[in-house]
């Protein structure tokens, strides 16, 4: 079966490392922030100028100025840091974040990304998604594998304007886990019940299946 | 006003010298750390053919989004603009230009500005729309795209505390885009929650020296939230 939107973050949350510097985006990716494995310390960066964003405020601490960067108010965790756009800007281009996450309409198997604007529908902008990707170390990409009308998600080559390019290096869909490089969208685990052929047949672009490909297991 | 006092006491006098089609750049993230009184100011003015530059464009009826009633922006150079049915559909009726920038572009376009660098080059955005008609170069085997600095006639920005002198204090994550677009104005006028005698604040922890700061107003501020969430 595939995979609710709550166990694709439980899946994501399973690349977490301890001591990892991790940007969620809007959507699933915020959802990995409540599936951190025990034993581990993860900070979460938020880019309009938050390093450690903790949990959401009781109603007593809300406060106008403590947002994040969905423009939602958070908490600062102990030991969080509160610096400028350009700051943290920086510390995403430089490298330094360790993961992002973020959503996606499509990926293509030379690990393009496309997530942020469709043409002739309204246009609302990038945010910091251009950013995010052309500069973090390691990306993952949380989507659906096919669209509801059963188009692939997971192309030859993205059809829509891009967001980075060259740039996911894993995918973990409702049905899959799947690793880019060399070109081409490599299998690496199944969500339980799902066979190999069903992946196979909503994987648009070219997909290499190696032995057999366990389940996911949570 | 005298030597290095930067106080102004109305907001007449703190957007003094604003005209027809000046380019403003705003700190500010969604509606936090926005300087509203500087914007409600600008739309009592009726300044018009702006441009205007700013992560976000405010929401209808606050923010930004007030200049967007009686068409005020002629051009907004932003990284998101979601939240403000008036500016889709001045957008669509192609009444407003935009210029979708992404986001640590943007910063570091109104950092750049006020540091007197022209242009940078960044990996973000090479590949993509962004990229058209922009110089590529590779350096170690990568390729980077040339982006141009911002300047503007004028800078508007919110901070917490401010001295006499123009030294600024943003609080929590209200500082956001503030303290790049403070630099990058010809004249930076920050409206602030209090204002402190020179010396009171703490020279090391001062986010936004004095030496970019022309005028500095006291605001009493509405601090509207975008989107409260709690974990009650």
């Amino acid at each position: 079966m595939a995979l609710s939107r709550e166990q694709v973050a439980m899946r994501v949350a399973q690349e977490l490392q301890d001591g990892y510097y991790v940007n969620l985006g809007i959507g699933i990716p915020t959802l990995v922030a409540n599936y951190v494995p025990e034993g581990i310390e993860v900070m979460l960066q938020s880019e309009n100028g938050l390093l450690g964003m903790g949990a959401y405020p009781s109603k007593d601490q809300v406060d106008a100025d403590m947002i994040n960067a969905g423009k939602e108010t958070v908490t600062a965790a102990t030991g969080a840091a509160i610096f400028n756009s350009a700051d943290s800007f920086a510390m995403i281009r430089g490298g330094h974040v360790d993961l992002t996450v973020l959503g996606a309409f499509e990926v293509d198997q030379n690990g393009n990304i496309a997530s942020w604007m469709i043409p002739k529908k309204l246009i609302k902008g990038m945010g910091g998604a251009m950013d995010l990707v052309a500069g973090a170390k390691n990306i993952i990409v949380t989507m659906t594998h096919a669209s509801k009308h059963g188009d692939s998600k997971l192309l030859e080559s993205c059809t829509l304007p891009l967001t980075g390019v060259n740039c996911v290096k894993k995918i973990v869909t409702d049905l899959a886990v799947l690793e880019v490089k060399d070109g081409a969208f490599h299998l690496i685990e199944r969500a339980p019940g799902v066979s190999v052929d069903e992946i196979i047949s909503k994987t648009a672009g070219k997909l290499l299946v190696e032995g057999d490909v366990p389940e996911m297991v949570f | 006003m005298a030597g290095f006092d930067k106080v102004v006491s109305s907001y007449e006098a703190a957007m003094e010298g604003l005209k027809d089609g000046d380019t403003i750049i705003a700190g500010g993230f969604g509606l936090c750390g926005i300087p509203e009184g500087l914007i409600s100011e600008i739309k009592r003015k009726q300044t018009k053919n702006l441009t205007v530059v700013s992560n976000n464009c405010g929401v209808d009826d606050f923010g930004l989004g007030i200049l967007l009633h009686d068409k005020q922006i002629k051009k907004i150079i932003a990284s998101y603009v979601g939240e403000n049915a008036l500016f889709e559909k001045q957008l669509l009726d192609g009444e407003i230009d935009v210029v979708l920038t992404p986001q640590g572009t943007l910063a570091e376009k109104m950092r750049a500005g006020g540091a007197g660098i022209p242009a940078f080059y960044t990996a973000t955005g090479y590949g993509t729309p962004v990229a058209e008609g922009k110089e590529v170069k590779e350096f170690d085997g990568r390729p980077y795209i040339l982006e141009e600095s911002i300047t503007g006639e004028f800078a508007i920005v919110k901070a917490w505390k401010a001295d006499r002198y123009g030294n600024l204090v943003f609080r929590h994550t209200a500082m956001n885009f503030n303290p790049m677009a403070a630099t990058a104005g010809k004249i930076t006028v920050a409206e602030v929650e209090e204002i402190v005698e020179p010396g009171e604040l703490e020279p090391s922890q001062i986010h936004t020296p004095g030496i970019y700061v022309n005028r500095v107003i006291k605001g009493d501020f509405e601090k509207r939230i975008e989107r409260v969430t709690t974990r009650d």
